[in-house]
C-alpha cells in the first residue's frame, strides 16, 4: 500500500438524493471480487489490475457466490462466514420490508479492488456499470469496499 | 472504490462509501464516506450480525442527501 499512487478525484458536486431513502431505490458497488458459480473469477494477474465487474442479482443466493480477490492484506474469512459483509443483499431485503429504504435494485455489482490502471475502469467498466444503474432506475449507491 | 464513485457522481448517481481506511479516503477524497472503526475485510463490522449490518448501512445511506462540494467523512460510532 505505501506504494500505491492516490489520486484525487474530481466529480460533479451538487449530486444527491432527491427523495426519502424509504422511497429510494438503492444498489450495492462492492470491490470484494464476489461473483456467482457461473460467472468468470476475477483475474488477479492482470497487469494494472481486473477493471471487469460482474453483475449480482438481486435474489442470487448469497451462500453460492464465490469471492477471489486476490489481496492478502485483508481477511478473507469474514467473507467466506457472511458474504453480507460487502453484498448484503439480505440486508437490503429486511430494510426494505422495514420501509427503511424503498427499494433493493434489481442487479448490484462486484468490482474487485486493487486497480493500479485506472483509465480503463473510469472510461470503460465504470461507465458501463453507471449505465446499468441508470437503466434500472436506482436512485442511491452503497459503496462497499473489504 | 473512489474512481468508481467519481464515475457514478458525473452520472449523477449519488454515492456513499464505508471506509476502513481513513487516511486513504483522506487522500482519495471520494464525495461522501462513513468511517467504521473494523479490521479490513470486516466492512459491515461483523459476520452474522444484522442488527449491526443494518445500523452501518442505514447511516450511511443518511448520508446520501447531503450535497457534497468538498468530501464528507463521518465517523460510525458502534
Amino acid at each position: 500500500m505505501k506504494n500505491y499512487k492516490y489520486r484525487s478525484l474530481e466529480w460533479k458536486s451538487g449530486v444527491s438524493l432527491r427523495k426519502p431513502l424509504s422511497k429510494s431505490r438503492i444498489a450495492i458497488v462492492s470491490t470484494a471480487a464476489l461473483h456467482t458459480p457461473d460467472q468468470e473469477p476475477f483475474d488477479g494477474s492482470v497487469s494494472g489490475g481486473d477493471t471487469s465487474f460482474r453483475v449480482i442479482r438481486e435474489d442470487t443466493q448469497l451462500e453460492t457466490l464465490r469471492e477471489t480477490h486476490p489481496s492478502e492484506s485483508f481477511d478473507h474469512g469474514g467473507l467466506e462466514a457472511d458474504p453480507n459483509l460487502a453484498m448484503p443483499t439480505e440486508r437490503f431485503r429486511e430494510l426494505k420490508a422495514q420501509g427503511k429504504i424503498g427499494d433493493s435494485a434489481p442487479r448490484h455489482l462486484s468490482f474487485m479492488g486493487i486497480i493500479l490502471n485506472p483509465e480503463k475502469l473510469i472510461n470503460e467498466t465504470a461507465a458501463q456499470a453507471a449505465e446499468i444503474l441508470a437503466e434500472d432506475k436506482v436512485d442511491g449507491v452503497l459503496l462497499v469496499p473489504v | 472504490m473512489g474512481l468508481i464513485s467519481s464515475v457514478l457522481e458525473n452520472h449523477e448517481i449519488p454515492t456513499v462509501s464505508i471506509t476502513l481506511l481513513k487516511e486513504v479516503t483522506e487522500k482519495v477524497r471520494p464525495p461522501r464516506s462513513l468511517f467504521v472503526p473494523y479490521p479490513l475485510g470486516y466492512p459491515l463490522g461483523e459476520p452474522h450480525n444484522p442488527e449491526l449490518q443494518n445500523r452501518i448501512i442505514m447511516r450511511a445511506l443518511s448520508m446520501l442527501a447531503t450535497e457534497v462540494d468538498e468530501y464528507l467523512v463521518e465517523d460510525f460510532e458502534a
